[in-house]
């Protein structure tokens, strides 16, 4: 591994500048700490820390430009023929670069001599076959030009691999002498390697604006990628989801209403179970509850809130579902075809949300200050009275926030409908029929799709980006109403 | 004048004393206690959930850790074995598994015969449904790693075929057995006579834990062990970054940040990504480093990093409270003895920190090690997970499955006997985030200092 041996040597040249950069310091002091400026390790991490920073910074640089520039100037040279009916060029890339892996690991494998493989002229034909005797994963039959594509894709990927070996050694090297240079007794070297932690916290908290930015970027690109092929107003308003897999495009019915409406009618049945739970437990636990039975209740609930969704989604499949069937189902009252329905997934979500709710309405409810209830009790209102009357009108703000938030997990909830709703997109008010959400067909639509060309693997994206404004809108909406009432009472 | 002077003509009044309840004071009370009781019935409800969720997962999953086994001595014949009979390793190599099944079934016969069991089943063909396929395996493999048993007749303990196990364990009922083509009632009447005598016998099967998938036809030999180091090396990278980012991140926002509008900006963005679906993540995963980065599908390092990202809030989260928690007069005392701000905050603030990111960073390893959902994007399911990673390397970046979504796998798959496999696997993932919790609230309790 090339790679790593780099990054090996870039260390060794950190680590013998630390121990170099410490003695010349202490050297140009004459050995005597006192008349240094920092202390003697500031003095080798400085050395370090320039020697590390713009060498490692420069090959992931490079790592990331290279394969976009090789990208661009092999593109150019595969011919407009090559392109066939129903493919694109992303499609043609991933072959080159299939061919290309091929090629190196059968060079490795000594299949191929490395003469053969860099031959312009070689016969593709008997390239393909010697790929495939070794092993390689190589489709169908590759065209001269593909060959001659990947075989400049190799040379080019190999020379920028060397350079960059060469060039981020230099890097190091240079910027380690340099540093080396710099340490004498009066540099201040503390406050120069400070401020490079300094940095490398900021890098760090920048890491969540990079997610951020990522994910917008990588649903939007492929969003747009998606609405060239398909019609925006088709996606969001028609009535129908019918994506079809056999006639990759043109056919497919790709209408999110019906996802939505699964969504929601999910997301509403889960809400009606955890809500009135959630909230009743919320203000026993707060008004009622002694210290002992809160300690031993609230954890308990808590309980439901730590175990992982996959077990909720494995419980509505294998126990509600069948519950519900046993009741509603063929042999009772006849309204529920099989265990998955919304009612299922609704269910189960419930419970998931139960301690949700109790937790963020029982932080609410102790915000609401003593003063209120003690006035409504002098008045001669009983504990409910006072609970119904004044405590929750108060708190009602950050209830509703807590509910909106619980909302906004319950349409972003995966697992559970995946096992526990079944997969017919339908625009129905039965509960106990199958439907499904936009989360589930996000997982149906991308689970083993490598490739990402046709509009049945891309509205995912779109499924995708639709999610996240939502709960985005929901949880800055909940959070607003939350800061607007705590500003009442603190 | 007062009220009292007044001739009262009219009105009576009220009569009683206080002691005594009118209506609407027995109505109100009434509304008191009813509302008294909406509140425990709501928690009741929350309480009877979680018992009959932990009593689903017990009841179903339980039986996953126990096995059927059928014991039986296999005479390993030469003839067919090792025909030039010069033990030449080679040449056993080339017997293929459909050479030991005869064998196998042959010594199953011979077992049925000697228990005195009466049944129409005569010919060792028939045996087949008894014994799982991946029976003839283990066999080769003995005789390949001892090539001197052959010609010997040694006892083997296999693994019963799924439908007899399930038959055992009340799964599989006889009077479903006309749809099934798998298994005859005669058959189950073979097992039934060879219980007394231990040939068949449920015991603790350790491959369910330590083992490796199996393909859909052999769930009695589906093991969880594969996918389980699937996980700890996705939690490795989850720990080696997301610490380290996320405590650098927190010391940045809670110790250095001047307040302006990128420190602001980054203050909206760790709070909204803490609520953004965990597919979203997924799909940034599949987009970012699959699609335009081209690491590896289904490679724990994938799960890990998209893992990470989702970590990240919660760990930033946990840590900047703990920072918080550590008095200014900490950091005012180091600044008096010449400290600089970075090395107060290094040597002093974050040492005495360290308890309360810890316990973070369990609690969100934990969560980490639960989800399923973006996993399922990055292609960690839909194989069978069956060899276990050579190195490091090969554990980051060959593909692997993880525990939630080998479960998930199991619960797909049709034949029942998968099920009672992903409730067992579910005990086990429950049993690491039990375990996890637990050690975050130790350490919550033995080093959490109250200023």
């Amino acid at each position: 591994m090339p790679l790593l041996w780099l990054c090996a040597s870039v260390l060794a040249i950190a680590v013998v500048g630390f121990v170099f950069g410490r003695q010349r310091a202490l050297s140009t002091a004459g050995g005597d700490i006192r008349s240094l400026h920092s202390l003697p390790n500031y003095y080798g991490w400085n050395v370090f820390m320039k020697a590390t920073v713009p060498a490692f910074g420069l090959i992931v640089v490079w790592l990331i430009a290279q394969p976009l520039i090789l990208q661009n100037s092999i593109a150019g040279m595969i011919p407009e023929s090559e392109i066939k009916e129903g493919s694109n060029i992303g499609l043609v890339m991933a072959e080159v670069h299939r061919t290309a892996t091929g090629l190196e690991n059968a060079v490795a494998a000594g299949v191929i001599s490395p003469a053969l493989a860099t031959d312009a002229n070689a016969d593709s034909a008997a390239v393909t076959a010697m790929l495939k005797e070794s092993g390689q994963v190589v489709t169908s039959e590759i065209s001269q030009s593909l060959l001659n594509a990947a075989q400049a894709f190799r040379a080019m990927n190999a020379k920028g691999n060397l350079w960059m070996t060469v060039l981020g050694l230099v890097v190091a090297l240079a910027a380690g002498v340099f540093a080396a240079i710099q340490c004498t007794k009066d540099y201040k070297a503390r406050n120069a390697v400070e401020r490079g932690i300094l940095m490398l916290l900021i890098a760090a908290a920048s890491v969540a604006i990079l997610t951020t930015i990522g994910i917008v970027l990588s649903l939007v690109f492929n969003t747009i990628e998606f609405f060239r092929l398909y019609p925006a107003l088709d996606f969001f308003f028609s009535p129908e989801w019918a994506p079809s897999f056999s006639g990759r495009g043109g056919s497919s019915k790709l209408g999110i209403l019906p996802l939505l409406w699964g969504t929601l009618y999910i997301s509403i049945i889960a809400l009606v179970v955890a809500v009135p739970i959630g909230l009743f437990a919320a203000i026993y636990l707060s008004e009622y509850a002694t210290p002992r039975i809160r300690g031993i209740a609230k954890p308990m609930l808590e309980i439901l809130a730590g175990i992982p969704t996959i077990v909720y989604g494995l419980f509505a499949l294998l126990t509600i579902g069948p519950m519900l069937v046993s009741v509603f189902g063929q042999d009772g009252l006849g309204w529920m075809g099989g265990g998955r329905a919304v009612m299922t997934a609704g269910i189960a979500m419930g419970i998931m949300l139960i301690p949700f709710v109790s937790s963020l309405s029982d932080d609410i409810i102790n915000a609401v200050p003593q003063a209120m209830r003690d006035g409504s009790y002098g008045l001669g209102a009983t504990q409910s009275e006072t609970i119904k009357q004044v405590v929750i009108p108060a708190a009602l703000p950050g209830i509703v926030g807590a509910v909106l938030l619980a909302a906004s997990r319950a349409i972003g909830e995966t697992m559970i409908v995946v096992m526990g709703a079944g997969a017919a997109a339908r625009l129905s008010l039965n509960p106990f029929e199958a439907m499904t959400t936009v989360t589930a067909k996000i997982v149906s639509q991308l689970t083993g799709d490598s490739d990402f060309a046709s509009p049945e693997a891309l509205v995912a994206f779109a499924l995708g980006i639709t999610l996240f404004v939502l709960t985005l809108a929901l949880n800055v909406l909940a959070l607003f109403i939350v800061r607007k009432y705590r500003e009442q009472y603190e | 004048m007062t009220d009292a002077s007044l001739p009262n003509a009219g009105a009576t009044p009220k009569s009683g004393s206080l002691h005594e309840i009118d209506a609407r004071t027995k109505k109100r009370n009434a509304a008191e206690k009813r509302f008294r009781v909406y509140g425990v019935a709501a928690i009741a409800t929350g309480i009877i959930f979680l018992i009959v969720l932990l009593f689903a997962i017990l009841t179903n999953g339980l039986g996953a850790f126990h096995q059927t086994f059928i014991s039986v001595p296999v005479y390993l014949d030469e003839a067919k074995l090792d025909k030039k009979g010069n033990r030449n390793i080679d040449d056993i190599k080339k017997v293929s598994t459909f050479g030991y099944n005869p064998l196998i079934q042959k010594a199953v016969l011979k077992a049925v015969e000697d228990a005195g069991i009466e049944t129409p089943l005569t010919k060792s063909k028939n045996m087949k449904a008894l014994v799982s396929a991946s029976a003839a395996a283990q066999v080769r493999q003995a005789v390949i790693d001892n090539p001197a048993l052959i010609g010997q007749t040694v006892e083997f303990r296999f693994l019963a075929s799924s439908r007899v196990d399930g038959y055992l364990k009340g799964r599989v009922h006889r009077e479903h057995l006309a749809r099934d083509k798998n298994i005859d009632a005669e058959h189950l009447d073979i097992v039934d006579g060879l219980l007394p005598s231990g040939v068949v016998k449920k015991s603790f099967n350790p491959a369910f834990i330590f083992g490796a998938d199996a393909s859909e036809s052999r769930a009695e030999q589906a093991g969880i062990g594969v996918s389980m180091i699937g996980s700890l090396f996705m939690m490795l990278v989850v720990l080696f970054l997301a610490l380290p980012i996320g405590v650098a991140a927190s010391i940045y926002l809670e110790e250095f940040a001047p307040k302006n509008r990128w420190t602001d900006l980054i203050e909206v963005n760790i709070s909204n990504l803490a609520a953004v679906p965990s597919i979203v993540f997924g799909i940034l995963g599949l987009a970012v480093f699959i699609q335009f980065m081209h690491l590896p599908q289904s490679a724990p390092l994938v799960g890990g990093l998209v893992l990470t990202l989702m970590t990240l809030p919660t760990i930033i989260i946990s840590t900047r409270a703990s920072l918080k928690a550590v008095p200014p007069s900490i950091r005012d005392a180091a600044l008096g003895v010449g400290a600089s701000k970075m090395q107060s905050v290094f040597h002093h603030v974050l040492p005495l920190a360290a308890p309360g990111i810890l316990t973070g960073t369990i609690i969100g390893l934990a969560q980490a090690l639960g989800e399923t959902a973006p996993l399922l994007l990055i292609g960690m399911v839909g194989y069978i997970a069956s060899n276990p990673p050579g190195g490091v390397v090969e554990g980051l970046m060959s593909p692997n499955s993880a525990m939630p979504a080998q479960i998930y796998e199991w619960a797909k798959r049709a034949d029942p006997a998968y099920y009672e496999r992903a409730w067992g696997g579910i005990i086990i993932l429950l049993i690491f985030l039990i375990s996890m919790n637990t050690l975050a609230v130790l350490l919550r309790r033995r080093f959490e200092r109250r200023w």
